[in-house]
């Protein structure tokens, strides 16, 4: 019941908008906008002929191989540099240059470094999580409380201990953030690198929506479709935040 | 009775926006084996600097500590430090936490020590709970366990209590001398309360403000346990408060 009420506001505010594109493309008699309708007939159109499970799996690998070495990379070094300060006074200003740099900006390089292949997409994927995550895994570090070191070298651990039951706990919740905005930022980009030079991925249906024949129904199909996805993958993301590990860090 | 703590001429100051700021004048005393000091003074006269000199942490600008006899210079787990704001790690279950310091053990054994210790404070039953499941009383079990259980010959508490609403802070004083009976501990404790120390200490040394020195040093020769109504009890309180500054005393 309050689940119900909670969600209540969302939805009637959505099924509010959908009632007034769907007034606003009946009024105007748009003959290239679709109506609500037409998407809906879109989405299983693109079911019925089994494409967009291709897509929808071609963006998710991408994406899951880029976020994955993304996160092999920027943990480690995250770590490094919170720990280390002559590490963080080296690396930190390279990483502040390189991080506001948009990955759509970096599109022109990877084709010419990787080709139009998988490993493009891959790399601006990379490009684009790495960064949040090693600031979000560097600053848990930075931000352990003085008083759990002051205890941890009280009692006289050694530094596999050190790290294993208390630096890397301490920033396990400060990662996790880290991933879910760099997860966030990686599906934000596969969509944008794939509208260029690939033949796959909801980019890519998007794109060839348009070019072959002005399908805006599955233009916007394939929108929706990304931000559900989108949403799903927070809500995967989410979920690590309940694990025992991290718990600790929202109790209270 | 054997020496076990020196303190020879500890200095400390601080840089301020006014210059030095000079927190520690100049302490000197000695501590026995087994005694249990309780160092009271006003807020911010240095109370704490002073403890984390002594624990290790902070190194003195002038003087030192010695220890059995060798001249201390970093923390190690011979004494530990039991901070106010208290350091239970909060990622970690009371076993485990109990099981941190514990070095040089078989994993099963830690686990049982660590559960002796833990029933010794009365949290038999939550081994497995995280701290932000436990009551503010049962973390500062949780902290003392975790300092009884390597056995540190010196514990250095700083306001250990001075959280808790005043029947669990006399509970928790209650608990201590009687691990204290069991366990033989040279205990150094800061507090603000003339009560506390009266109770629990065998020798109390009466700070002043900042730069902070010794102003004062009383014996408490009642045995255990105390009854802090008792006439020479409450003398001791009233010329204790009269070092403080404080010469009403609401009675």
């Amino acid at each position: 019941m309050t689940r119900l009420r909670q969600t209540l506001p969302a939805l009637l505010v959505i099924a509010a908008l959908i009632a007034t594109w769907w007034i606003a493309v009946v009024l105007t008699h748009s003959v290239i906008f679709p109506t609500p309708w037409n998407v809906v007939t879109g989405v299983f159109e693109l079911l019925e002929d089994g494409t967009l499970w291709e897509h929808i799996g071609a963006s998710l690998m991408r994406v899951g191989t880029g976020f994955l070495l993304a996160v092999c990379v920027a943990v480690p070094l995250g770590l490094w540099m919170g720990w280390v300060p002559r590490i963080y006074n080296t690396l930190n200003p390279i990483f502040q240059i390189l991080r506001p740099i948009s990955p759509i900006a970096w599109i022109p390089i990877a084709i010419l470094w990787f080709g139009v292949g998988n490993a493009s997409p891959i790399y601006l994927i990379f490009i684009s999580s790495v960064f949040p995550m090693i600031v979000q895994t560097t600053v848990g570090v930075h931000t352990i409380e003085k008083r759990y070191l002051r205890a941890a070298e009280n009692f006289g651990v050694s530094r596999y201990t050190l790290f294993r039951q208390v630096v890397i706990p301490a920033v396990l919740p400060q990662i996790v953030v880290g991933m879910r905005i760099g997860l966030g930022v990686a599906w934000l980009v596969v969509v944008a690198a794939e509208m260029i030079a690939l033949r796959s991925g909801l980019g890519y249906m998007i794109m060839d929506a348009r070019n072959a024949g002005n399908r805006y129904d599955l233009v916007v199909a394939g929108m929706i479709i990304i931000g559900v996805i989108g949403l799903s993958l927070d809500g995967l993301m989410r979920m690590l935040e309940g694990i025992r590990w991290v718990r600790w860090r929202y109790a209270h | 009775m054997r020496t076990k703590i020196e303190v020879r001429a500890l200095q400390k100051s601080f840089a301020s926006d006014q210059g030095r700021l000079p927190v520690v004048a100049d302490v000197s005393f000695t501590v026995h084996d087994g005694e249990f000091i309780a160092i009271i003074g006003p807020s911010g006269c240095g109370k704490t600097t002073l403890m984390n000199m002594m624990a290790g942490f902070v190194a003195p600008d002038a003087g030192s500590v010695v220890i059995d006899g060798v001249p201390r210079s970093r923390p190690d787990s011979k004494g530990i430090l039991i901070s106010q704001l208290g350091s239970v790690f909060p990622w970690l279950t009371v076993r485990e936490n109990l099981m941190f310091g514990l070095n040089g053990h078989a994993p099963a054994n830690k686990a049982e020590i660590a559960d002796r210790y833990a029933s010794i404070v009365g949290l038999k039953g939550f081994e497995g709970s995280y701290p932000h499941e436990l009551s503010g009383g049962m973390l500062k079990r949780a902290e003392l366990a975790r300092a009884l259980v390597v056995k540190p010959e010196i514990l250095y508490m700083d306001e250990p209590f001075s959280a808790l609403d005043a029947l669990m802070s006399l509970r928790m004083r209650n608990e201590l001398l009687r691990i204290l009976a069991k366990e033989r501990h040279t205990v150094m404790l800061i507090t603000h309360d003339v009560e506390e120390a009266i109770h629990v200490a065998d020798r109390i040394l009466v700070l002043s403000p900042r730069p902070t020195r010794i102003q004062a040093s009383f014996d408490v020769p009642f045995p255990h346990p105390r009854r802090l109504s008792s006439p020479q009890a409450q003398e001791l309180r009233v010329a204790i408060l009269r070092e403080l500054g404080v010469d009403h005393y609401g009675d």
